[in-house]
Parts: C-alpha cells; structure tokens; sequence
C-alpha cells in the first residue's frame, strides 16, 4: 500500500522517468539515424514533461487572470470599459487586487518550457539536415552501412 | 556607457552576426572586416569589465532592470572576466585566421559560415557571464547549434562525425537540464547564487533530489567537455571539420564547459557538498588519469595531425578537471590558470595544423617535412604553442603545470602527478618527432610533393600574413601569460581563496 | 530514481517550487508591474525577456545552420533530370481549400501574436502558425508557388529583422540609460506610463519573434524537403 501511495502520488514523475528511458535507449541502441533523431525528441518531451509536472498545483487554473479582476483593477480607478486600450493611470493599483497565487499554476516553468520546446525543435531541424546531408554523400541512413562505407571507400 | 560593459561584451557579436546573416548573402566581401570589428569591440568590452572587477569586485548586472531571482543577472568575478577576455580574444586572433580559409573551404556559404561563427562566440560568452542556471542552458544550446553546423559544413567525414556530435551534445545538454530541474524543484530558484542561499538556509544538502541533481549536472556537462569515458565524439569532430571551425572549437567549447564545471561546484553547490561531504574526489581524480592517459596515449598512435591534437585536448581536459577536484586552492588556481594558458596554446598549435592543411593539403605528419626551410616565422609561432604543450619554462603551460603538480602534491594525489609527468613526456615525444621532421625532413629533398613542384626547395614561403599574424600573436601571448604569471595567479587567488577550499595536506 | 521519493507530490501548492517567493512574486506582482494579465507573456517577454532573446536566435540559428549544411546553389548542381521534377497537376479540391484555409489561417495567426497578452499565445504560437499556412501552400501547390510569395532572401530579411526588432527594444534601452531590455525607460518615447511602456514594448518583440519564427519555419521546411536545391517539393 505504501509503494502504491509512493507511485500513485507522483504519478508524472514516474511517467517521466519510464518515457525518458524509452528515448535514450532508442538514442543509443538504434541503428537508423532517423529512428535515433526520434528517441531524442521523445526524450526532450520527456524533460518537458517533467517541467510542466512541478508547476501544476491542485485546483488551480491557468496563470492569466480573469477578466473580472483586470476591469476590477481598472474599476477602481473609474475606467471600467478598458482592458487594454486605455493607457491611463494604471500604476497605482498595486494595493487594489487580489490574487491569490494559489489560484494560479506556476507560470514560471510554462516560459522555461517555451524555451526548451523551441529548442527542442531546433536541435532536431539541425539533426535532420545532417542525416538529410548525409544521405546525399553516403546513400545510406543506417550507421553500420556509413561506417562500411568509410572505410572501405578510404 | 562604462556600467553597460558586461552587456557591451555580448552585443557586438550578437547584432554583427544577424547583419553578416543579412547583409552578407548579397555583398561576401563585407563578411570579414565585420566579424573582425564586432569581435574587436567585445575584446575591448570585455577588458574594461575585467579592469572594473579587479578595482571593484564582483560586478552584478540585471537585465532588463529585474533583480534576481525574478529577472535574469549577469554575475561577473575575477573567473568570469578572466574567462570572457581569453573566449573573445581567442575569437578573435581565429577570425583574422579564417579570413583566406573560409572562402576556400566554403565559397558558397561565406554569410552563414560568418553568422554561425559570431553566433558561436556569442554563445560561449553568453554562458560565461550569464548569473543564472537556465539562461546558460540556453547559451549552451546557441553554442551547440552553431558547432553542430560549423562542423557539419566540413567534408564527408565531418558529418557523420557532427551526427555523434548532435546526439551526445543533446544528451549533455538534456542532463543540464534535468538537473536544473531537480534543483527547481527542491529550491524553488534559478538563480545560482540564490540556489545556493535557498540550500544553505533550507538544509537541503542531504536531499537526494539534490544529489541527483548533482550528478545529472556533472555527468551532462562532463559529456559536454568530452571527459574520458563520454569523449567519443569529439576526436572526429575536431579533425575533419574545416579548419577554421577546428581552430575555434577545439580551444574554446571544452574550456568554457570546464568554467561552467568550477563554476556549478563553487557557486552552486559549494565547496562543503561538493568535495567534503560527498567524498568523491578520489574517484575522480582518478578518472582524470585515466582520461590523461588515455588522452595522451591514443594522440601517440595518431597520425592525422588534427586528431593527435584532438586526442590531446581530451588529454588537457583531464588535467583540468583533475586540477579542480583535487579538492586543493592550489589545484584549483592551477586549473583555472590552465583554461586560460590551455585555450591559447590548443588556438596556437590548432592555428598551425590549419596552415599546414592549407599550404601541403596533407593531414598527416609528413606534411612537417622540410617545413622549417619554407616557413621559418610559421614554425617558430608553432614550437611556442608545441614547448607550452610540453611544459616548457617559460611558456604559459609550465606554470600552469606547476601550479597543477603543486595541487597534486598538496592533496596527497601522487597518481595525478605521475599522470600529469607522463603526459609531459609524452607530449615532448610527440612534438619533438614533429620538430625534427620540420627540421631535418623524413625523406630526401627531391623526393617531394607534385603541388610543390613551383617551389624551390629551399625557397622561402610563409603563410599569408592573415594567418601567420595570429598565429604569432597567439605566441607572443603564450608568453606574456608566462612571464606575468604573477599577476594573473593573483587575480585568480582573490576569486578562490573566498571559498575557503582546504589547502595543504589532509 | 530514489530522487523522486523525494519529491513533493505532484499537484501540492505548497510545494518549494511553487510556495517560493520567485513563482509567487510572478504570479501576484506580474499584473501591477507590467500590466498584462497573462503572467507567461509576461515572464516570457519581460522578466526573462533575456532568455527569450536567445530562445529567438536559437530559432535563427537553427534556420542558418540548415541553410549552412544543405543549402547547394548554383547551376553547377543542377543534376536533377527535368522528368523527375515532378510537376504537381493542380487539384480542384485542394486548391480551393487552401484559397479558402490560408487567409483564416494567417489572420488567426495574426490574432494569436497580437492577443498574446490576454489569451495563451504569443510570438512563437503564432509565428509557427503563419509559417505552417505557407508550408501548407507548398505542399498543395509545390514549393514554387509558395517561393513566389517568400523567396529565400525575402526569408533572411524576415528573420533578421525579427531579431532586430527585438534586439533593438533592448539596445533602445541601453542607450536611453537604462540596463539593457529594461523596457520601462521607453515610456519617455513612447509617451506612457512606465508599466505600460513594458506591456507595448511586449507586444513589440512579439512581432519580432513572429517575424522570425515565421520565417525559418519555412525555411526549415523548403530547405528539407528540396535537399537543398529549393527546386523541387516534397
């Protein structure tokens, strides 16, 4: 029961981790360059899942605030029509709202993320074209047969 | 404009290179006098803001006006400054080298070879000031991009060998960020300093998320750095990708991830976790002479000059993270000594494998014969990097060595110091060969090369000024660094000696 | 793995990561300081607006180093037969799809980066959007048809202006005194409030971004699926 509450308590972390290890073997025991390009993504999604898991906070929303509470901001100093059009004066409204940080999931590994997913997909556009280049020299994307090739072809 | 300095030294090369990506696809020529202006410019950056930090301390910068944790800081020290003026002069004396080589090696690409190359440095510099863990995650990834590509654009070999590159960087580069993450989530902060206020003050030193997160960190960046056991994909990267790539790699990406190294284990963890309370000096210093030895041992077997340099830079970085985790003020002012003295003599000698590539287009080391009789100046540039290698007073890498033998000693790590001995020697054997094939030649003089056949034999021909100025000026620092070795150790020991790192013996 | 036993549970608001004073100071002060209610934008753009920077120029990166290794020019290589380029027959389904889809797509993409404030969205959503309409203009006419509207200089432009668009927010910055990308002091141009000088300069690296994922998503794409030739689709 114990081991039970341990795994189903961290459900994500453990996810993470099983989905981790199906990329880095398909990165390290495979032998089509394609196929490896595949376990890195998988593995990159894993990290971000990871991420994501720690800013997640029960019962709370996604980190933009309502409506409500912008005009309410806005209200109080008597321009209850504008969200964002207006550029009065806005900056003295420190004391008037409310925010609960509990209601709000962590933004911050959301911004991490954005970076990681874009950076993720860089990496695999850049591996891509090098097994894209080196089809064209070698005609082949299977390790063992480039390998053959070099050295044979010396 | 003087308190701007820290972010003076990322901007040229930064907005440079997006020009050069755009500019330079029509007009080739403005390519170079460009790369060679912005880098300038972050030397000099670079230089007032390590003058600042030897007259001021510490120098904090907060981007975009945030204070940390909640914006991002750069944190600037002796180490940092120290680093960031060696990352862009290197870059630098590497840029004038490439002025000839880059439109020979790659005439269609010259814009985007230019864009990636400032990129690369902007990356490297990036990661060497920035305050804050992810931030030099990001840098990292611009690093390891643009020396993905700069290897790629090689030849045939190159590729593949950027393929390894691409997937055991990404894994580094992954367990970073793993790390990171533990961290995140054990302390809440991104901020160095501030994880490492949040650990003090919480006790958290004997959480095992925290020691995951330590060996994720160490085992990512020690890939990244190409330690022994996860060095596989450097030696081909190196020694087929086009030389100007080659000459700015080889001494810059393994140097800066070992800055990133000192750095986590001073700065973030700290020296009570990382060397007493975990107790794996041992250990690692004796995977440093496994990685000297190694190192040392494979470059005697090559014949390729590029890779036996390659197989020594992996050598050299065992010595540095020996050097560090020697667990000695010593050790560790001589490993820091040594990144700085390491990165020009790696330039130097690499700067030279170029030229000789570029003059005979032969890898290997026959490509030395009778070289002293055609390029006097080249060679000379070359012995200052080659008895800096060895440990030749009073080049910069004997003092570096001595200071790391001192650490050795110190500590109680004789095996460290044998290793370190035997490299030296091995080191000697390997140049001397190359010397005396410079010198007195492997064949009769008649005996030579087709594409020489328009040469006299004994007529003299230099490398073209671009490439042999840095190449002297690379020298002529090797020694400088020597000389005022004084100077330098002293701004190293007012960073270290703060940290209170157990000296003497133990 | 015995890390994770360490691990607060998942979803606890209580836990370091999320009871810090850094997340909780982003989510209750993010709306007083710049104005704009979506925390992410704001974190994204203006606390790390530094980190994003780069984010964007990894991007940038990323479209050079694939024209760097693939891109081949000249006539030189011209050693495709004209036979095997194969010439797309136009489908009267498909086109008229892609007449009628692309518009709604851009203007969605649009709508995306300028209510990045307000809604979950922003540069990099909807840069990846407008560059996804002009790949799916590719892939129902050919890669020719959509070069006419983005030809590959037409690209690097986009791309580089996008960064500098962004950079120039911050080099702005420096040079009116502030620390760079502090966008507060740009309200002496702008002619606002300095907390809504941040929320405009947001939205104004946002398009930069947009410009520049835009592009090189492209780029990316044509460079791939040619081999480098930037001839011949998929």
């Amino acid at each position: 029961m114990e081991l039970f509450e341990a795994i189903s308590t961290k459900i994500n972390y453990w996810v993470y981790i099983v989905i981790m290890m199906i990329g880095l073997f398909a990165m390290i025991s495979k032998n089509n360059l394609i196929k490896k390009l595949i376990g890195m993504s998988i593995f990159q999604t894993a990290i971000i899942l990871f991420y994501v898991s720690i800013g997640v906070k029960e019962g709370a929303t996604i980190p933009i605030l309502y409506h409500d509470q912008v005009h309410a901001a806005h209200g109080d100093h008597g321009e209850a029509d504008t969200s964002h059009g207006e550029h009065g004066a806005v900056e003295s409204h420190e004391a008037d709202i409310h925010i609960n940080p509990d209601d709000f999931t962590n933004p911050l590994v959301h911004v991490l993320m954005l970076t990681a997913i874009v950076v993720g997909v860089s990496t695999l556009g850049v591996g891509l074209a090098i097994t894209q280049k080196l089809h064209r020299e070698f005609g082949s994307i299977e390790e063992h047969e480039i390998l053959e090739i070099i050295k044979s072809g010396k | 404009m003087i308190e701007q300095s820290p972010a003076l030294i990322l901007i040229p090369p930064f907005l440079v290179a997006i020009l050069v990506a755009l500019v330079g696809f029509r007009y080739q020529k403005v390519c170079f006098p460009l790369t060679v202006l912005s880098l300038a410019g972050s030397v000099v950056a670079c230089v007032v803001t390590l003058m600042r930090v030897i007259e001021g301390g510490t120098i904090r910068y907060f981007i975009a006006g945030w204070a940390p944790p909640f914006g991002i800081e750069f944190r600037i020290d002796g180490l940092n400054a120290l680093v960031a003026v060696t990352v862009s002069s290197v870059g630098l004396l590497a840029a004038i080298y490439s002025k000839n080589r880059v439109p020979a090696e790659n005439p269609d690409k010259v814009s985007q070879y230019y864009t990636l190359f400032l990129l690369l440095i902007t990356g490297l510099l990036g990661m060497v000031i920035t305050g804050d863990a992810f931030n030099l995650y990001v840098m990292l990834e611009v690093a390891a991009l643009t020396s993905y590509a700069l290897i790629a654009m090689g030849p045939k070999r190159a590729t593949l060998a950027a393929y390894k590159y691409v997937i055991m960087g990404t894994i580094g580069a992954s367990f970073y960020l793993l790390g990171v993450g533990y961290l995140y989530i054990k302390t809440g902060s991104l901020n160095m300093f501030d994880i490492h206020e949040v650990l003090k003050a919480n006790d958290l030193f004997g959480s095992p998320a925290v020691l995951v997160a330590f060996i994720m960190i160490t085992v990512g960046v020690w890939i990244k750095m190409a330690f022994f056991p996860l060095h596989a994909w450097l030696p081909n990267s190196y020694a087929y990708a086009p030389t100007t790539s080659s000459a700015i790699l080889g001494p810059l990406v393994t140097k800066v991830m070992i800055y990133v190294m000192i750095r986590l284990t001073l700065t973030v963890f700290g020296v009570e976790y990382t060397f007493i309370q975990l107790e794996w000096s041992n250990i690692v210093v004796w995977m440093s002479v496994l990685a000297i030895l190694a190192g040392s041992i494979s470059a005697l077997a090559q014949t390729d000059l590029r890779k036996m340099l390659a197989f020594l830079i992996i050598a050299e970085v065992g010595y540095m993270v020996g050097g560090v985790w020697l667990a000695d003020e010593t050790g560790m002012i001589g490993a820091i000594y040594h990144i700085i003295a390491d990165a020009f003599m790696t330039l130097c000698v690499f700067l030279f494998a170029g030229i000789l590539f570029a003059k005979t287009g032969k890898r290997d080391l026959s490509a030395m014969d009778g070289q002293f009789k055609k390029m006097p100046l080249t060679l000379v540039g070359f012995l200052v990097g080659a008895f800096s290698l060895i440990g030749i007073p009073p080049t910069a890498g004997f003092f570096s060595k001595w200071y790391l033998i001192q650490g050795g000693i110190n500590s109680g790590h004789y095996e460290y110091v044998i290793a370190l001995l035997i490299s030296s020697l091995i080191n000697a054997v390997l140049f001397f060969r190359m010397i005396e094939i410079a010198y007195f030649g492997v064949k009769p003089a008649e005996g030579h090369d087709h594409n020489h056949s328009s040469d006299h034999d004994s007529g003299r021909s230099e490398a073209s000024a671009s490439m042999l100025i840095p190449l002297l000026i690379t020298a002529a620092i090797l020694l400088l660094i020597g000389i005022f070795n004084k100077d330098l150790v002293a701004i190293i020991t007012d960073f270290v000696s703060p940290f209170n790192i157990a000296s003497g013996a133990r | 793995m015995s890390a994770v036993s360490d691990f607060p549970d998942w979803g606890d608001p209580h836990s370091p990561a999320n009871s810090y004073r850094l997340s909780q100071g982003y989510i209750t002060d993010t709306f007083p300081q710049t104005s704009v209610p979506n925390m992410v934008t704001a974190v994204l753009a203006d606390y790390r607006g530094y980190d994003t920077m780069f984010e964007t120029v990894v991007i940038f990166t990323a479209g050079i180093a694939i024209i760097g290794i693939l891109r081949r020019y000249g006539p030189k290589d011209k050693v495709i037969p004209e036979q095997k380029l194969y010439k797309k027959e136009p489908d009267l389904i498909v086109e008229t799809t892609c007449r009628l889809m692309i518009p709604i797509i851009q203007l969605f993409a649009l709508y995306v980066v300028a209510h990045g404030h307000h809604s979950p969205g922003g540069g990099f959503q909807g840069g990846v959007i407008f560059g996804a309409s002009f790949i799916l203009l590719a892939l129902a006419r050919d890669l020719q048809a959509a070069q006419k509207w983005v030809p590959e200089s037409r690209i690097l432009k986009l791309a580089g202006t996008g960064i500098f668009i962004y950079a120039g927010f911050g080099f702005l910055c420096l040079l009116l005194g502030s620390n760079f990308l502090d966008y507060a002091i740009l309200h002496k141009v702008m002619g606002v409030t300095p907390i809504e000088a941040r929320s405009h300069s947001m939205l104004g690296v946002e398009i930069g971004v947009a410009f520049t994922v835009t592009a090189i998503m492209f780029s990316i794409y044509s460079n791939l699926a040619s081999n480098g030739y930037m001839k011949e689709g998929l």
